[in-house]
């Protein structure tokens, strides 16, 4: 699958498309293969993303992993800060990065 | 240190209030990302892989404790919390927001700091030795000349759009503690028949292809500094490639034309401008140095004014910090003390709020409120009383900032790599940490001494592993990290650059790796050899027997 991530314009922060809105978490993420050329366009001009483009990924206990290691620290945050990670309680994160 | 005039104090404080506006126009639409983009680079702000990312200038390393104080405010007001300090002497926040962007550089502006020029394909923040002012091997102090650099190439018109981004050193030491000849210019002030003159150095550099600057004139005269480095601008600004960004640093100029024929060019550009009052008035580089004159020193049997107890002195732990993280002062009774920003198993140049507020509360209380910026991230206190060690040395331990590892294999330099940087291929840090827990728990760490390991986590050698004694560059393999390990390199007097062993290694092999090459000198060294001595006598080819079988 091929979903679609930018940043927040005032904020910066890493945002995955859901199909209706943007948000922090990749596993909200949806496939928007055909489609990319149209959200980018749109949701660009409106502002409600910065610099929008589109990454692999494949489906994992049905929500989407980025296929490349680097969009998965992207997705999570540093791999040597989890405290400062999307999920700092989260024991496991690392391997689901690595 | 050099404080603004009303005229630095007007041209800082003009730029951030049109950053702001820009800024504004930017979350308003009214310019795209394509027309922001150069804009928020001139001012040091990245979009970077989780956020953007401010890189602020630290002029020659050069910080009182009010802008150290200032910028631990930054960390805790709009990121979260904590600061990287670089291979080029600056800081990084890494979670910033464009909305706050123009408060930060007006917090910055009232304690004369800035983000301009820290990227861009312009003249970068000038570099220099973290000593300096204060080493007893020093001929002279060479900030007045970084200063005066400094304000020579900024908003200088005319080098506001180089081919490439252009970094400047400036020392004034036989040994070389800013890796002077890995830099587009290398300056070292020298001396000649009682003369203080600047030898120059043009077209080394690191990245995807490392170079060692040939000198190209021994002596320039010190009134004719800047109308030299103007010349030596002006012939790759001329010539310099601009179609190919892999091309474009100095270093391939003077690689492709040969040194001989771009001196030749400089020294004709240089000879044409002599007359035409490009260089400042002396009178200048006098007024800046006046900002450097040395602090009134105390005797060197003066005692301290602290309330540590005496026997802090004969503590172990103290005794081993002293001698490894403090370095020779010119002034009987002084030395220059290191803060380690390298813990066991850290992130290398990081550092809180908290711990920048007691840098700046040390440097207030016991060093003349100076503190600089090391190339190799750590932070120097560079005028401290022997009687004071034992309260500074207190003060850092109870802060985690007292690791006595200086040039030692836990002093690792290391990029941001695949953590903080869209550019990067792989993770550096994690190599870091867990090479440094691997040598604190062998405990070969002090037997080894001087061992100089750099880590990158792509090509561009932001961690400078072309020079480690010990590199380690990461590299991407179909998705999967991959680590070269190099032998051999060098950023000091006797630049070299490193090479590599042969293939790569996974993550844990290495960390391995690095054991095994370590293990290979504990074998093969001779009375009072470093590292990069054994090696450049025994070669590579014992290493690769060992790593490769």
């Amino acid at each position: 699958m091929r979903i679609m991530t930018g940043n927040d314009l005032k904020t910066g922060a890493v945002t995955w498309w859901t199909g209706s809105d943007w948000s922090l978490h990749v596993e909200d993420a949806v496939d928007v293969t055909g489609k990319e050329d149209e959200i980018a366009r749109r949701e660009e001009a409106a502002r409600r993303v910065n610099v929008p483009y589109v990454i692999d990924a494949e489906l994992e206990d049905g929500s989407p992993r980025p296929a490349h290691i680097k969009d998965r620290v992207r997705a999570l945050g540093p791999t040597v800060r989890l405290d400062l990670s999307l999920k700092p309680a989260d024991p496991d994160i690392g391997n689901w990065v690595i | 240190m050099y404080r603004y005039d009303t005229y630095d104090q007007a041209m800082v404080d003009a730029r951030v209030e049109e950053f702001r506006d820009q800024c504004r126009r930017r979350l308003e639409g009214k310019l795209t990302e394509d027309q922001f983009k150069p804009l928020r680079l001139m001012n040091g702000l990245y979009l970077q892989l989780h956020a953007y990312m401010l890189r602020v200038a630290v002029p020659y390393g050069t910080l009182s404790g009010d802008q150290m104080r200032a910028l631990a405010d930054i960390a805790e007001k709009y990121d979260r919390g904590y600061g990287h300090f670089t291979t080029r002497q600056n800081i990084q926040y890494n979670w910033i927001k464009l909305e706050d962007a123009g408060d930060i550089l007006a917090d910055l502006a009232s304690v004369e700091m800035h983000a301009i020029q820290t990227s861009g394909n312009c003249i970068r923040n000038i570099s220099s030795d973290h000593f300096a002012g204060a080493a007893a091997d020093e001929l002279v102090d060479p900030r007045p000349y970084a200063e005066l650099l400094r304000q020579w190439s900024s908003f200088h018109p005319e080098f506001a759009y180089l081919p490439r981004k252009f970094k400047i050193a400036v020392i004034a030491s036989k040994t070389d503690r800013a890796a002077m000849k890995l830099h587009d210019i290398g300056i070292r002030i020298v001396e000649r028949d009682g003369e203080l003159g600047a030898s120059f150095y043009v077209g080394g550099g690191m990245g995807r292809t490392p170079m060692i600057a040939p000198c190209i004139n021994e002596f320039v005269p010190l009134d004719r500094l800047i109308t030299y480095a103007e010349a030596c601008l002006r012939v790759y600004n001329r010539h310099g490639r601009r179609d190919n960004k892999y091309k474009a640093r100095i270093k391939i100029l003077v690689h492709e034309l040969g040194a001989e024929e771009y001196t030749r060019q400089v020294e004709a550009e240089y000879a044409h401008m002599l007359d035409q009052g490009v260089e400042p008035p002396f009178a200048e580089l006098e007024r800046i140095r006046t900002f450097f004159a040395d602090p009134e020193f105390r005797a060197a049997d003066e005692v301290s004014a602290s309330n540590e107890p005496e026997e802090t002195s004969s503590e172990p732990a103290f005794q081993r910090w002293v001698r490894r993280n403090t370095n020779p002062h010119k002034a009987p009774g002084y030395v220059s003390a290191v803060i380690s920003l390298k813990p066991v198993g850290g992130i290398p140049g990081d550092a809180t709020a908290e711990q920048m507020r007691l840098m700046a509360d040390l440097a207030e209380r016991y060093g003349f409120d100076e503190l600089r910026v090391m190339h190799t991230q750590n932070i120097v206190l560079p005028h401290v009383h022997q009687s004071d060690l034992p309260a500074v040395w207190r003060a850092l331990d109870g802060a985690g900032l007292s690791t006595p590892n200086l040039d030692q294999i836990g002093d690792i330099i290391a990029c941001p790599g695949l953590d903080y940087c869209s550019l990067a291929n792989a993770r550096s840090i994690p190599v870091a940490q867990k090479i440094s827990e691997r040598f604190e728990a062998s405990g070969k760490g002090e037997a080894l001494g001087e061992l100089k390991l750099k880590i990158s986590g792509c090509i561009n050698a932001c961690g400078h592993h072309h020079a480690g004694h010990i590199g380690i560059l990461g590299v991407d393999r179909k998705g999967v990290e991959n680590y070269q390990l190099s032998l051999g390199g060098s950023e000091a007097e006797d630049t070299a650059l490193a090479k590599i062993t042969g293939p790569g290694f996974d993550e844990d092999g290495i960390v391995d790796a690095v054991e095994t090459a370590a293990d290979v000198y504990l074998r093969e060294r001779t009375e009072g050899e470093r590292f990069l001595d054994t090696y450049r006598r025994i070669g590579m080819t014992p290493f690769k027997e060992a790593l490769y079988g």
